[in-house]
């Protein structure tokens, strides 16, 4: 096919379904707010998105693609970018604040939704949703738009790093995590009448998957709910470091989380905005390690008020993951850390504030196999690898002294190494011993040895 | 004492800050007229690209020049006045030292052609020659770019990325073939001309000839070919830039003559980079080496000699790098780019069949002395380690995994290698 053609049908039907999106906002949706009129919104936009995504690289020789990025205005902070993150940060607003705003939207995908979770809705109106507060729904909405986000950048990620298997992999990865695990799973779960339970998130990105309520509530759920309790808790507490200790936090970061798979695959065009100035690296050193702060005593606070069964602490600990609900959840890991991804790059939330990312960071940096490395003296310092990289890490800091590079923000999504015409870094996990930290490939002598000091 | 550096490329950079290293009490002067602050060279075709900002091609922060001390002086400098020991600056100012280092890199060469310094007839190697490049290729349509070698397909690239018409014309019958042997050269030409880029092998410049605006319009071969284009790049080598040395008072011939401590002929007085020229004993030619690796070892070896450790530049096993469109390339020890395989000489040839990814390993005597891959990154200390060592080829050929630094999930490569690579004898085209 020819790349005119893919660019116009492509950009047709992602303007189709975004149309459709506006009138069903406008309370006029084509076909009305059923599933004919739901069809009218979802297929242009998914399959008309993924032709015009993967269209400026079609019938192109397999390589790195970053011609004109940081002359395009919708890179490189010119108007539509900014027009983008107002809008991306207006949608979050809404969904977390006023969702009546949004009824229109709710009611086109409502079909879809009694389709999964096998709950019957009616249609709602702004006043009956601003009455209420929320609707049962805007969650629902919020995570098929974030999968299609996902899935049609995605399919541009592959498309521009298709000479990369490690890209390719990758990619498939996050995409497949959050189709299935971040979006399909919780939803027909519920179908079955088993709780909406996110196999993929672990305490603290999870907070309450390590709450005593929300234990005890699992687990009186049955058999699979049990399951669910013991499988947060394992994940958080022991596959966490496991897994990180053999590969470094980006079998994580960047290969099963949904933020993660945001920002690899959404956000890729603005990988290159993230700062790379001394004062980022050392606000980011206090935000998120004060994030993981606040989290670990919010949670020892829940713990305490459930073991004296609230006579001690009264409200507190309720307060505190109200105000850690707000302002982490909301307004740090949404309305910033995605609707800035146009102006600051992707990994706003994930560098800065995300107490997950916090935890397997420190786990990377002190305790894991994983680092890249360098290939001797061939480095040229041109800069591409720091520009790319989506952390802020000045990758070719360490690159041009022929250092390894291992740094606790580090995602491993193998950019740096991608866009290196030298071929000078790759991601590495073998055995170390020596190179990383004493005992490195005797991993529990070494812990023994830790624990003793 | 004060160190005065005549050129902030990563030659004078490294020196620089080697300096600072060592003798935290120098002074340190790092004079430039091309720019305020050290910018990666190699990367300025990635600005023009659009892939980075030239902010984003230097290597250190700003403020490192703050807090090393490195006092940063901008201006051209006309003359070396050896005799009072100072600069001398075209704009009149001065500036002494008690020790010079002179890093003032290269410049494109230029052998005469008529028309080769019309408006619209550049090189590419400076922040300057990317601003005329800029400022020239608005509305370009065709190009010729004079010269097939590596910064000749970089200029090709850069060219070809704002949809510009690019034709290289090429002295030789192969594509940069003093430097590859024959089936590499083919093999990269192949990767020019699918990337959309002609190559005409065996064409020499005779003239480049203005249009009715000045600027020039057509390039004339020697085989009386006329090319239309709008710009005329020429990327035929560089030569050392040593015209701040024209009162003869520091010795030069092709560079700036200097000893393996790359001391030159004048106390108090060194040079390395692109502009050096090294021979000891003043034989006929000596070596000018002009890649950033060698300019980045030769920084550190004057930074060394300023502080008295009296060391010699020894460049050990060679290697170098390149992209070619897409298609990296990566040499380690010595490959001779002769068209036919030296007597005592054998080589391990493999190709793919998709033209991507290849490797050349070349035995001398028994022992793997040099190597050539194409599109498959090789890790530099395992290659060196068998280089050093005189690894014969078949024990190289049995552990090749280890020289692997490709991507985890790559493809490997090595089993076809092992399978289907051919043996070149002596006499045989390479």
């Amino acid at each position: 096919m020819n790349t005119r053609a893919l660019h116009v049908v492509g950009a047709v039907g992602a303007g189709l379904g975004l149309a459709q999106m506006v009138a069903a906002l406008a309370g006029a949706p084509l076909a009305g707010y059923t599933t004919t009129g739901l069809a009218l919104f979802l297929v242009p936009l998914i399959v008309g998105g993924c032709l015009r995504a993967v269209a400026p690289y079609w019938g192109t020789t397999p390589g790195i693609k970053n011609d004109g990025v940081q002359q395009s205005a919708a890179q490189a902070r010119g108007w539509p970018a900014w027009l983008l993150g107002v809008a991306i940060t207006a949608f979050y607003c809404a969904v977390y604040w006023a969702p009546q705003h949004l009824v229109g939207l709710i009611n086109l995908v409502s079909p879809l939704y009694t389709a999964f979770t096998g709950k019957a809705a009616e249609l709602a109106t702004a006043d009956e949703v601003r009455m209420a507060g929320w609707d049962p729904r805007q969650w629902f909405l919020y995570g098929l738009l974030y999968t299609v986000a996902v899935i049609v950048m995605g399919a541009r990620m592959a498309m521009r790093y298709r000479h990369s298997r490690y890209q390719l992999a990758r990619t498939a990865s996050v995409c497949f995590f959050q189709l299935t695990f971040g979006f399909l799973v919780p939803q027909i779960l519920q179908a079955f009448q088993q709780p909406e339970f996110y196999f993929t998130y672990f305490w603290p990105l999870k907070k309450e998957y390590l709450f005593p309520n929300d234990l005890r509530w699992l687990i009186e759920k049955g058999t699979l709910g049990v399951f669910m309790a013991y499988w947060g808790v394992l994940m958080a507490l022991v596959a966490v470091p496991v897994l990180t200790y053999f590969y470094g936090k980006r079998w994580y970061c960047s290969w099963v989380c949904g933020c993660g798979g945001l920002a690899e695959t959404a956000g890729d065009p603005w990988r290159h905005l993230s700062s790379k100035s001394l004062a980022s690296w050392r606000f980011e050193r206090w935000s998120i390690h004060g994030v993981l702060v606040l989290i670990t005593l919010t949670t020892g606070l829940v713990w305490a008020n459930s073991a004296a069964q609230g006579q001690v602490l009264g409200h507190a600990s309720s307060t505190a993951t109200h105000w850690y609900g707000f302002l982490v959840g909301a307004v740090l890991s949404g309305v910033v850390g995605v609707g800035f991804y146009p102006l600051l790059g992707t990994r706003v939330w994930c560098r800065f504030f995300c107490p997950q990312a916090a935890i397997l960071g420190l786990l990377q940096r002190f305790f894991s196999r994983f680092r890249i490395t360098t290939n001797g003296g061939q480095c040229i310092s041109c800069g591409n690898c720091s520009t790319y990289c989506e952390m802020g890490i000045d990758v070719r800091a360490y690159a041009q002294r022929g250092a390894n590079i291992v740094r606790a923000s580090c995602v491993g999504c193998g950019v740096c190494a991608a866009v290196c015409p030298r071929g000078v870094l790759r991601l590495e996990n073998g055995a170390t011993s020596g190179d990383r930290f004493p005992l490195s490939d005797k991993p529990l002598q070494a812990l023994m040895e830790a624990l003793r000091k | 004492m004060h160190v005065v550096i005549l050129g902030n490329g990563i030659a004078g950079v490294t020196c620089a800050l080697g300096v600072r290293r060592r003798l935290p009490k120098a002074r340190i002067s790092l004079v430039s007229g091309e720019s305020d602050a050290f910018f990666s060279r190699t990367a300025l075709m990635y600005v023009f690209m659009g892939h980075m900002r030239l902010r984003d091609t230097e290597p250190y922060e700003r403020r490192v020049w703050d807090e090393q001390r490195i006092e940063r002086v901008r201006g051209w400098v006309g003359a070396v006045d050896v005799g009072n020991a100072r600069l001398e600056f075209t704009d009149g100012r001065t500036l002494p030292w008690d020790k010079l280092v002179l890093a003032t890199g290269a410049q494109p060469n230029r052998f005469g052609w008529p028309g080769q310094d019309l408006p619209g007839v550049q090189g590419l190697y400076s922040v300057q020659d990317l601003e005329a490049l800029e400022a020239s290729s608005r509305g370009l349509k065709r190009a010729v770019v004079v010269g097939g070698g590596l910064i000749g397909v970089e200029l090709a690239e850069m060219l070809h990325s704002r949809s510009v018409d690019v034709t290289i014309l090429a002295r030789e019958p192969r594509y940069w073939s003093n430097a590859l042997p024959g089936r590499e050269a083919d093999l990269v030409g192949r990767v020019i001309e699918r990337a959309g880029v002609q190559v005409r092998y065996g064409m020499e410049l005779q003239a480049i000839e203005a249009g009715a605006n000045g600027r020039a319009a057509e390039v004339v071969t020697r085989a009386g070919d006329r090319l239309a284009c709008g710009l005329v790049g020429l990327t035929a080598g560089v030569s050392p830039n040593v015209s701040a040395l024209s009162n003869g008072a520091v010795p030069t011939r092709r560079g700036v003559l200097v000893n393996s401590r790359l001391e030159t002929r004048v106390e108090h007085v060194y040079a390395c980079g692109d502009c050096a020229e090294i021979t000891e004993d003043n034989a006929e030619s000596g070596r000018v080496e002009q890649l950033w690796y060698t300019g980045r070892a030769q920084g550190e070896i004057v930074a060394a000699n300023l502080a008295g450790e009296g060391r010699t530049y020894a460049r050990g096993v060679w290697f170098n790098s390149a992209k070619f469109f897409d298609l990296e390339w990566h040499t380690y020890g010595e490959v001779d780019p002769a068209s036919v395989v030296r007597a005592g000489e054998r080589h391990l040839w493999w190709s793919d069949p998709s033209g991507r990814h290849a490797l050349r390993i070349v035995e001398r005597d028994g022992a793997v002395v040099g190597m050539n891959s194409l599109g498959w990154r090789q890790r530099q200390d395992v290659w060196t380690r068998w280089i050093e060592a005189g690894a014969p080829a078949d024990a190289v050929l049995a552990d090749l995994g280890r020289a692997g630094f490709e991507p985890e999930f790559s493809r490997r490569f090595e089993r076809a290698v092992r399978a289907d690579g051919q043996w070149l004898g002596a006499g045989d085209a390479t």
